[in-house]
Order: structure tokens, then sequence, then C-alpha cells
């Protein structure tokens, strides 16, 4: 243990309250597994999301201040957010106040009105899940903590596209050994090599999922999510591990959307990388939400002596 | 890298690419830069036409020693959306870099699926962007969409 980020504000985001619940689930049941505390915000709101965002991109930068302000008034100097969505408006939101005057002059208007606290940028850090167990437990922390090892689990490791884009928000990014890449990001791999898995080179780790697409023009993102599962397999996954309940929503959804529209089968399975930490940790499926997955990956579980 | 003027229409890339992953392993392996090379060329293809639908003229410049990558910067100028295909464009610069020095039939075979697997993606997404125009603005949200469009009726 580091003693950095063992405690924690948590800013779970909508996602995680609605289809990413067995994400939600599995990063409190993974902290508890490793002695990290999270504390989740008080009164939390929406992070502006994407629709915010595309309506009036400095009314998502206030919402997104407005949660690092409760951060700041329960004494805490860092925001955890497991989902990428959340995590890349949060950093935006830091990026925007520190720069940008309008930003700041709405978002202090709309504090003013709302009657809190107006968030000063540079006083919350906003990190990712993967960088609260990377940087706090580490590679060795796990291994010391393994009861069961994913040995034998090949696994493709799926970032999405806003875990690293765009790279100027994320200044902490690309600085050298130890520090995640942008253009190769490694820090689930590196947990999930941890926890005894077998990484596979995965050439569509950062691609699209075809998310912005899923409602409008559902055909794209099954293709897109179709090439993704194939090439998994290709390189041959047992599993695509995921950070992003956005991205495992659209890959578990077009996978069966694939087979039904487009008559392609796929059978890699599709696990929150903190379910799959969670069961290498000694905890049950079930704990871990395993369950709460549209990809059925009970049998691949038990064939691994994960369960 | 220059590669071969491209000329292909998004949807034969795909089927190309298509017809590259099911192919034999042996004539993979046989042609293996070649068909590096062709699918180097083909992810410019969809960046052209990527390119031409915004009405810019393809750069022959190169970033990198690659055209690929040079019309990849040129896609995303004014539009960091396009930026979600970047490391995609550099996988497939990769791939072909590998296929040059991979000498195991297999494992050359292997990368040139890869490799068209990735142009595969490549083709999908901007073609999915350029029949849903503006779309990726939702994904990227670096620079919203509709910034202008609701710059004066905006309420906060």
């Amino acid at each position: 243990m580091t003693g950095k980020y063992e405690k924690v504000a948590y800013y779970p985001g909508c996602a995680l309250e609605g289809t990413g619940h067995a994400y939600n689930r599995s990063t409190k049941a993974v902290g508890e597994a490793l002695g990290l505390e999270v504390v989740e915000l008080k009164n939390w709101n929406c992070c502006g999301a994407m629709e915010v965002k595309n309506v009036d991109p400095k009314l998502q930068t206030y919402l997104s201040a407005r949660n690092l302000s409760i951060a700041q008034d329960m004494g805490f100097d860092t925001v955890m957010a497991p989902c990428n969505g959340c995590y890349h408006n949060l950093k935006k939101a830091e990026y925007d106040l520190a720069r940008d005057a309008d930003s700041k002059e709405v978002n202090a208007r709309l504090s003013s009105k709302a009657g809190h606290r107006t968030y000063e940028p540079g006083t919350v850090e906003t990190i990712h899940a993967l960088d609260w167990i990377k940087h706090s437990v580490g590679e060795d922390g796990i291994r010391e903590r393994v009861r069961n090892s994913l040995a034998g689990l090949k696994v493709a490791n799926y970032y999405g596209c806003m875990y690293t884009r765009p790279r100027h928000i994320f200044p902490e990014k690309d600085k050298g050994p130890g520090s995640e890449s942008t253009a190769k990001p490694h820090f689930m791999d590196d947990i999930l090599a941890a926890a005894g898995a077998e990484n596979v080179e995965y050439p569509l780790k950062t691609a699209c999922c075809g998310g912005a697409h899923a409602l409008s023009d559902s055909d794209t993102s099954t293709k897109l999510v179709l090439n993704l599962l194939t090439t998994a397999e290709a390189c041959g996954a047992d599993v695509i591990a995921t950070e992003c309940p956005t991205c495992h929503t659209g890959l578990e959804m077009h996978q069966v959307r694939a087979e039904k529209v487009l008559g392609r089968k796929t059978t890699v399975k599709i696990l929150y990388f903190t379910q799959l930490l969670g069961m290498a940790l000694g905890l049950s499926p079930r704990k871990v939400g395993v369950h709460e997955n549209f990809s059925d990956s009970r049998d691949l579980i038990r064939e691994k002596g994960l369960a | 890298m220059t590669s071969e003027p491209a000329s292909l229409a998004i949807d034969d890339v795909t089927a190309r690419a298509d017809a590259i992953v099911v192919a034999p392993e042996a004539v993979l392996s046989q042609d293996a830069e070649h068909i590096a090379e062709e699918l180097l060329a083909a992810g410019e293809a969809v960046l052209e036409s990527w390119l031409a639908a915004h009405g810019q003229a393809p750069t022959t410049g190169t970033v990198e020693g690659f055209r690929l990558l040079a019309l990849h910067r040129q896609g995303a100028r004014g539009d960091p959306s396009f930026n979600a295909c970047r490391e995609t464009c550099r996988e497939i610069v990769y791939h072909r870099n590998l296929i040059r020095l991979e000498t195991g039939v297999s494992e050359r075979a292997r990368r040139v699926r890869l490799a068209a697997m990735v142009v595969r993606h490549l083709a999908l997404f901007v073609g999915g962007k350029l029949e849903t125009a503006g779309l990726g603005e939702f994904c990227c949200s670096s620079r919203p969409l509709r910034q202008s469009e609701f710059s004066e009726t905006r309420t906060v």
C-alpha cells in the first residue's frame, strides 16, 4: 500500500446507478477487499454527460464543477470516477475553469445562484478507478492479495475512446515510466496481469465502440462492436475487460444484436475489470455482480476456477 | 511512407478487409508485405473520403513518414472528435511495420488479419460518421456540435 488514494471521494455518476450497476457494485467490493475507502459524494448530480454538453458546454462545466465543490466541502482533495464519461467531464471542467474566463464566470454565477461554494480549480484531483487501484495498491499489492489467480484467462483490455482523449485535459498522462499512456494505455493491463491474467495484444483498445450512434444509427454501432468482438477473438481473448459503463453496455447489447440482425455470433465474454479483479481477490461472482451482466460468463468463470 | 494513390470507396475497403480476414494463412503470409501496403492505402482512401466530404483536398504530405497519419491530422483539424480514430490509424502503421519484420508464416498471417480488422474499424467509424454527420461530437465532447447554434438562446 502506497498510502496514496487510500480514502477518496466517490462519484459513481448516473450510469453506475443504472445499466452500469455491476460496475458500481464491483468497484466498491474491490475497494473494500483492498482496504481502500470510498465515500460517496453527498447529493451529487449528473456530470453533464454528452447531452448537456452539446447544448451548452459551460452548463456542463458547471454541473461537473458542482460535484468537485461537494468533494471540497466534504474535505477531500481527490474524487474517483469509474465512468469514462464522468472522468472525462470532471477533468474537462478542471481544465476549462483554470483557463477559460467565461467558464469561470458562468460557474461562479450559477454556483452563487444555487447557493453553494464556487469550485476553485486546482483544489480537487479527479482520478479514474484505474488510477485509484494502480497508485494506491499497485501491482505488488495486488499480487500479495490474489487468492484465485486469473492464470489461464486470456484478456483483451478495452479502454474506449474517452479515457485518454483529448490528451490536454489529462496532464498527468504521458509522463514516462509509471504514468498512463494516451497512445497505448496499460493500467488495466498492469492490474489484471498482476492478478494473473494473460493479456492479449489488442489493437483496438482505444477504438470507438459506437456509443454515440447507439440510438440514432444502431447498425453502425453494431458493426463497430462486432469488429471489436471478432478482433478480440482473433487475438485469442476469452474475455474483454472494460472500464467504462457505456462501452460495456454497448459491447453487451450489440453482441446480442449482431447475432440477431447480422447473423454473426461471437462468444467472447465481457466483464468489468473490477469484476475480474474482485474474483481474483477471492470475492464471489455474485458479490461483484456477474449475474447483472447481459454477457453470461458464468460457465467460463466456473471453468477457470473463479467461482 | 506514401503509398499508391488510393481510390477505394469506404464500402470497398470494408469488403476488402472482410476478404483478407478470411483468406487462407498461406496466401496472407506469402503476400503479407504487399497486403500491408494495400491496407495502408485503404486506410488513406477512407480518410480521403472524409476529407472530400468536407470539401478539402487531401494532403500529399506525411507525418512521421506516413501519409495516413498526415491525412488523419488534416481530418481532425477543427474537428477534434475525429481524434477518436487517431490511435486506429497509428495501429495500421504499427501493424504494417511489424508485418515487414515478421518472418514466421502463422505470425505474418495473423498480423495481416489484425491489420485488416483495424482498417475495417477505421472504415466503419468514418463511414458511420459520414452517414450520420456530426454525431461524433457527442462522444468526443471536445467541441460541441451545436455550440454556435445555441449561443444566442443560451439561458445560463
